[in-house]
């Protein structure tokens, strides 16, 4: 039987596969089935936030040709394409979308991950990411200004000198309007972590540790993370 | 550095009728094709890699942006590079092995050319940034139904002539038997269900069984079943253990495919899933022992070829790159290395041994001992520039992989230690740095081998009389 055509075919080619699919593939999705997955437009009616409502008061000409009026379709249209855009430029391939339990991830970015923050249709499939060459962008909504996000877009060194991102010229009518690609990446960005109530702004703090002062976990305790860390 | 003086090649031998069994254009297209994606996709790698230099030469250029020549290098690699080599490596042993011919030649044909259409419609969707967000799957959404018809026909051509043979089936066969619907079935998996049935979570898990069963379930079974073939012919002696190489196989049938969600360890996929996914591949390094331990039993006695076989050369390097990538594999799987490790480019590391290091180095063997024979070359143009092939490639391979797993290391603690995000940057730079060069060597290594291939090729003087 195992060395035979019909043998190899059958178990190893196919049953040992579909196995491990069950096991590995099948089951968490079960699992997670009483999760119902949520449409766009159900996401973007739980909550518009203010960074998308301050595209359409700052570029309202272009703002009302691209996405008319703020609505909640217009918002998931939106976020629909911002995360079209954010595959097709392989944003997710230096950027993650889920904070770990270790290495301190709860205080540079907040709440550790939950299953409940991916059950809807802008994560199919999930975003997760693979490689943080730039940072985790699961809690980064508000976390900076659409103005931030407009220049860092245009030309990221100007306003993160270490910065390897590279810029996206072609998310601009000008060099401070961005187009519709562009309105709708920042409006994506700026919804990612929009459902937390509040998440650390560990980067800005006034301390924030140097690479050259050995006390990084006594001035972490000054921002009030006095939780225990899980030591590594 | 060693020459290996190849002795004038004999035309292959042809024993028993499998001569004509073989269509060689067909197998010379194949190679042709996958060196032109293999020169396309690594120009695209170094091209990415300066991106990190802050010096990307094409900066706002929409169709080269950095993201889209990421995912062209790494579809480019899979799709254009390996599995055209495969493909053709197939074309070259199956039938000998089986001593049948493939279903159809014309389909064998049919099939090279939309196969060359899914790569090239591969590279104008990612360049159009019309990816799918599957790591490793970024071939657009509309490609998809046609690779999967395209994989099943592969199947039905390849299969119709192991189900035809009547003798006893050696390794390589079984490797080839199962490949072939693992092929299918994980490019199926992770391209549709992802994208129309399961989301959130559960949809992680599913990529991760795709970015793990597409190498190995499609890549390492290949491979391994054309390293069971070549070096038995090449060392002309019979493989070490035949019933060691059953543990190999069953072992890899088994495991392999349970591993996939370590890809996404600490989300919330659940915990118990992934300390299984954690076990098995653990279980899959004890595996690999086995297969390692019978091709260096194998060599036994036959060490000269290491220096004097170029083919026999890259293919033991290959696979003492096997062995250590997965080695560390067993390491880095564990939830105490992941703390650190994951998300840094110890894992880009790992990745670029294990598909260049690992099957580059298997492919380049199999081009090397294959070419002249093919085009009907006595011998090599120059046997010093395969030399200077291999090694630069061997270096250049080593300093990457090291330069970048020590990188990983200072990454995940600069993260862990919570400094401000630009200083793994900055730290990050001399890595990088050391990478992008050590992948020029590897590129020119590429483009001297494809001069060699060419004057091969061309130069009447090397024609058999």
């Amino acid at each position: 039987m195992f060395e035979s055509k019909s043998g190899i075919l059958a178990i190893g080619g196919v049953g040992f596969f579909v196995f491990a699919y069950i096991v590995m593939g099948a089951l968490p999705w079960t699992i997670y089935k009483d999760q119902p997955e949520k449409s766009i437009l159900e996401v973007a009616s739980e909550g518009i936030p203010h960074e998308f409502v301050d595209l359409a008061e700052r570029f309202p000409a272009q703002f009302k040709e691209h996405f008319g009026e703020v609505s909640y379709e217009s918002f998931a249209a939106a976020l629909e394409l911002g995360r079209d855009i954010y595959v097709g430029e392989a944003c997710w391939h230096c950027h993650s979308q889920f904070i770990r339990p270790v290495s301190r991830e709860d205080i540079r970015w907040g709440p550790i991950a939950h299953a409940r923050e991916y059950n809807n249709e802008l994560q199919r499939p999930v975003l997760f990411g693979t490689r943080r060459v730039g940072p985790d962008l699961s809690r980064e909504a508000g976390r900076r200004s659409n103005d931030w996000h407009i220049a860092h877009f245009y030309e990221p060194t100007n306003v993160v000198a270490a910065s390897v991102m590279p810029a996206y010229p072609w998310f601009f009518d000008e060099a401070d309007v961005p187009n519709k690609r562009g309105m709708a990446i920042i409006a994506y960005v700026q919804w990612l972590g929009s459902w937390l109530d509040e998440y650390p702004y560990y980067e800005e703090a006034p301390k924030a540790p140097k690479l050259d002062d050995d006390a990084s976990s006594t001035e972490v305790a000054d921002h009030g993370h006095d939780r225990e860390q899980e030591e590594i | 550095m060693t020459t290996a003086a190849s002795p004038p090649l004999m035309p292959a031998r042809d024993t028993s009728g499998a001569h004509a069994l073989v269509d060689h254009k067909l197998v010379t297209s194949y190679f042709v094709a996958s060196f032109v994606y293999y020169i396309i996709a690594l120009l695209a790698g170094g091209l990415y890699s300066m991106q990190f230099l802050q010096h990307y030469p094409f900066p706002g250029a929409e169709l080269f942006s950095p993201g889209r020549i990421r995912m062209l290098h790494t579809n480019g690699m899979a799709y254009g590079f390996i599995a055209n080599a495969f493909l053709g490596g197939l074309h070259w042993a199956v039938p000998r092995l089986t001593l049948r011919p493939v279903l159809s030649a014309k389909l064998s044909w049919f099939i090279f050319i939309a196969w060359q259409g899914i790569v090239l419609g591969t590279v104008g969707g990612l360049l159009t940034g019309q990816a799918q967000a599957v790591e490793w799957g970024e071939t657009p959404v509309w490609i998809d139904p046609v690779a999967v018809l395209g994989l099943t026909l592969v199947g039905a051509n390849f299969l119709a002539s192991v189900f035809r043979m009547r003798s006893s089936m050696y390794v390589s066969v079984w490797y080839f038997i199962a490949a072939l619907p693992w092929t299918l079935l994980t490019y199926t998996m992770g391209n549709f269900f992802v994208e129309y049935w399961i989301g959130g979570t559960a949809s992680g898990a599913i990529i991760g069984l795709f970015i793990h069963d597409l190498v190995g379930l499609f890549v390492t079974p290949i491979g391994w079943g054309l390293m069971y073939y070549f070096v038995p012919i090449i060392l002309k002696k019979p493989i070490w253990s035949h019933g060691l190489s059953l543990v190999g196989f069953w072992g890899l049938a088994f495991f392999y495919p349970l591993n996939g969600i370590h890809h996404f360890l600490y989300t919330p996929i659940p915990m118990f899933l992934q300390h299984g996914a954690i076990v098995a591949t653990i279980a899959v390094e004890f595996v690999v022992t086995t297969v390692i331990i019978n091709f260096f039993m194998t060599l036994r006695g036959s060490g000269d070829a290491l220096r004097r076989n170029l083919p026999i050369r890259w293919f033991y390097v290959g696979m003492v790159f096997y062995f250590t990538t997965c080695l560390q594999c067993a390491f880095q799987v564990t939830l105490t290395f992941q703390k650190i490790i994951h998300f840094s480019d110890w894992v880009v590391g790992h990745a670029h041994l294990v598909m260049f290091g690992v099957f580059g180095f298997w492919i380049m063997g199999m081009f090397t001992y294959l070419f002249p024979r093919l085009v009907g070359a006595t011998r090599w143009y120059s046997d010093k520039l395969n030399a200077w092939h291999f090694w630069l490639s061997a270096i250049g391979m080593l300093i990457m992989f090291f330069d970048l797993v020590i990188a990983g290391l200072v990454q995940g603690f600069l993260w862990k230690d919570l400094a401000i995000w630009e200083e793994s940057l900055r730290a990050s730079m001399p890595f990088w740095m050391i990478r992008s060069w050590s992948g020029l060597g590897i590129i020119v290594a590429q483009f001297l081998f494809g001069w060699n291939m060419y004057k091969t090729a061309t130069d009447r003087s090397l024609r058999a009389a």
